[in-house]
């Protein structure tokens, strides 16, 4: 049942080949038995599981079941569940259960998805390779030496090890799409404002979007039509209408324009990473798309802007953390100065400590208009680069990232190092693009991303692009040894 | 662009997080490599362009002032670390 895609487990529950129960039993063993080697979850919820696939099951029996009745599936443990701890991977919160859910925890809900447990991921986010977590790394599937990436490494891993069919994941830099990249799954980071954010623990608010994880792009499609909400609840949502991502993934990809940014093909992109990449734009070319050289000139200006801007957003946010109302307190403080500075200084991991004083230097008196002022102003720059690009082109194609997976450590001592893996993944966020990671090959054993970047609001046509590429091809269906 | 050790205990002051004595080189090394990632930016020239702050250039919304939520002060106060008669308790901060 575990290597069934969301679309043929919908199929298998509506016409009752097995039920949500033996469905979520089957699952919860799988955890059980193979999570240790992974360390993919920080949080099971059997009971609560279990309980809800037995009302799903009703309601499919009953024959009014909602999209995703019954279908098991995991939270990033970013996103707030009301009675289930919400930790965002970090001792501050290790205590923390939230009396509310997420808007995107509710849209599952009111969807009838049966929630597994939450997803282990870097510290509030911050970080490319799930070694930030306080619950310790998470496991790449395909090589146990190796980072699944992040910060959404624990959903990754958990799709790719089939310990659940699908995930949900954030996306402040690249974190749905470098780890669905480094795991061999697919990743989709809507456009800004898609999906509500209401809930899902702040890092950088002009940044951070919410998006799915799971095996295929029709997949994605399934869950983003869940996800995909306007939300008053949340200031930056679009009102827009949610189309149904399902309804056109069937649509041909013959005269596409696909652009190919040279900057994407550049220095530092391992050969046979471009090899991978540039056979998947060919197989493209032969359903009849036509590619198209074109050039985002500020790329590499994206990772020096995203490191002013993401900081400076979150030494804001995480102001939050004091002690007071939730989270971790430290033990005897001596007065109110020394209740805040212990308790962020034990609570918090060193790099999100590195980038809050990052974050309030570059915000600091004297500084502001050189760094937070700047960055805003060459974001615009970056953007202006899209939208040229999309005057040319319908979408943009390249690499998720510049290498495959790398191992335990490799980065550490660097953290220019360990930003630089964003290098092809922030400059969507910066311009508010969707973007998605594809698998289409595989180095050393381990997989590769195809990159898809859209025009605001062209989720649909990214998931078509997506699922047309993986009729032709069996990148997404591989399964790390050991799994099947 | 190197960054000072006077610099770092202001920014710890700032941001409220204790940093011992023993991590203060370490940190300034780190911070120094990012600055030094970051200092690109100010090569570029940015005149006249208009610094972003959303992709869509939307704006703030306004809703009517009417009360939209309940009082959940027991659901919130139920994961406070500390609280006294519906109160939030902090070490004392007046004698």
């Amino acid at each position: 049942m575990h290597n069934l895609t969301i679309a043929e487990l919908v199929t298998g529950l509506q016409s009752k080949e097995f039920s949500s129960v033996e469905l979520t039993q089957h699952f919860l063993a799988r955890i059980a038995k193979l999570d240790a080697n992974y360390n993919a979850l920080i949080t099971v919820t059997a009971d609560q599981a279990l309980k809800a696939a037995a009302a799903a099951d009703e309601r499919l029996a009953a024959g009014n079941a909602p999209a995703l009745c019954g279908v098991p599936i995991l939270h990033k443990d970013i996103f707030c569940t009301n009675g289930v701890r919400t930790s965002c991977g970090s001792k501050m919160l290790d205590n923390f259960i939230p009396p509310y859910n997420a808007t995107v925890v509710e849209n599952f809900e009111q969807a009838g998805a049966v929630v597994l447990g939450k997803t282990n991921m870097d510290e509030f986010a911050m970080g490319s390779s799930n070694e930030t977590s306080f619950y310790g790394p998470v496991k790449n599937p395909w090589a146990s030496d190796s980072v699944p990436g992040g910060s959404s490494g624990g959903s990754a891993a958990a799709v790719a090890a089939r310990l659940a069919p699908g995930a949900t994941a954030t996306d402040t830099g690249g974190s749905i799409r470098q780890p669905a990249a480094l795991c061999g799954i697919t990743g989709l980071k809507p456009t800004y404002g898609r999906v509500s954010r209401w809930g899902m623990i702040a890092f950088a608010s002009s940044l951070d979007q919410g998006g799915p994880m799971a095996r295929t792009a029709e997949d994605c499609a399934l869950l983003l039509n869940c996800m995909a909400s306007y939300d008053d609840k949340d200031s930056t949502c679009i009102d827009r209408e949610v189309p149904d991502y399902s309804a056109t993934l069937g649509d041909s990809v013959k005269g596409l324009k696909i652009g190919v940014p040279r900057e994407y093909f550049s220095e530092g992109l391992d050969p046979d990473t471009e090899k991978a990449v540039r056979a998947a734009l060919a197989e493209y070319a032969a359903q009849g798309a036509e590619l198209v050289e074109i050039s985002l000139p500020n790329t590499g200006l994206s990772v020096p802007a995203y490191y002013v801007i993401a900081p400076a957003e979150a030494s804001t946010n995480l102001t939050r953390f004091d002690g007071v109302r939730y989270g971790y307190r430290c033990e005897d403080p001596k007065d109110l100065n020394d209740l805040y500075t212990r308790t962020r200084a034990e609570g918090f991991g060193d790099e999100v400590k590195h980038r809050i004083l990052i974050g309030t230097y570059c915000l600091s008196a004297g500084y502001y208009d050189a760094y937070y002022g700047k960055a805003q102003q060459v974001r615009q720059l970056i953007q202006q680069d899209f939208e040229k690009a999309f005057e040319q082109v319908d979408v943009i194609m390249g690499p998720t990232t510049p290498s495959p997976a790398f191992k335990f450590g490799s980065k550490g001592d660097d953290p220019v190092a360990m930003y630089l893996e964003d290098i092809y993944t922030v400059a969507t966020n910066l311009a508010g693009l969707p973007g998605m990671s594809v698998p289409c090959g595989m180095v050393d054993n381990k997989p590769v991303g195809l990159q898809i970047i859209g025009n605001y609001f062209d989720e649909a046509r990214m998931l078509n692009i997506a699922h047309q590429y993986q009729q032709a091809t069996k990148w997404h269906s591989l399964a790390p040894e050991g799994i099947a | 662009m190197s960054i000072e050790r006077q610099e770092i205990e202001k920014l710890a002051t700032l941001s409220r997080i204790a940093i011992g004595e023993d991590t203060i080189t370490e940190v300034s090394e780190r911070l120094s490599s990012v600055l030094e990632l970051v200092d690109q930016l100010q090569a570029v020239n940015t005149e006249g362009v208009e610094a972003m702050s959303h992709p869509m250039k939307a704006t703030q919304r306004l809703r009517e002032d009417e009360v939209s939520e309940i009082n959940q002060r027991e659901a919130f106060q139920a994961v406070a670390p500390d609280t006294e008669d519906g109160l939030f308790l902090v070490p004392k901060v007046i004698e």
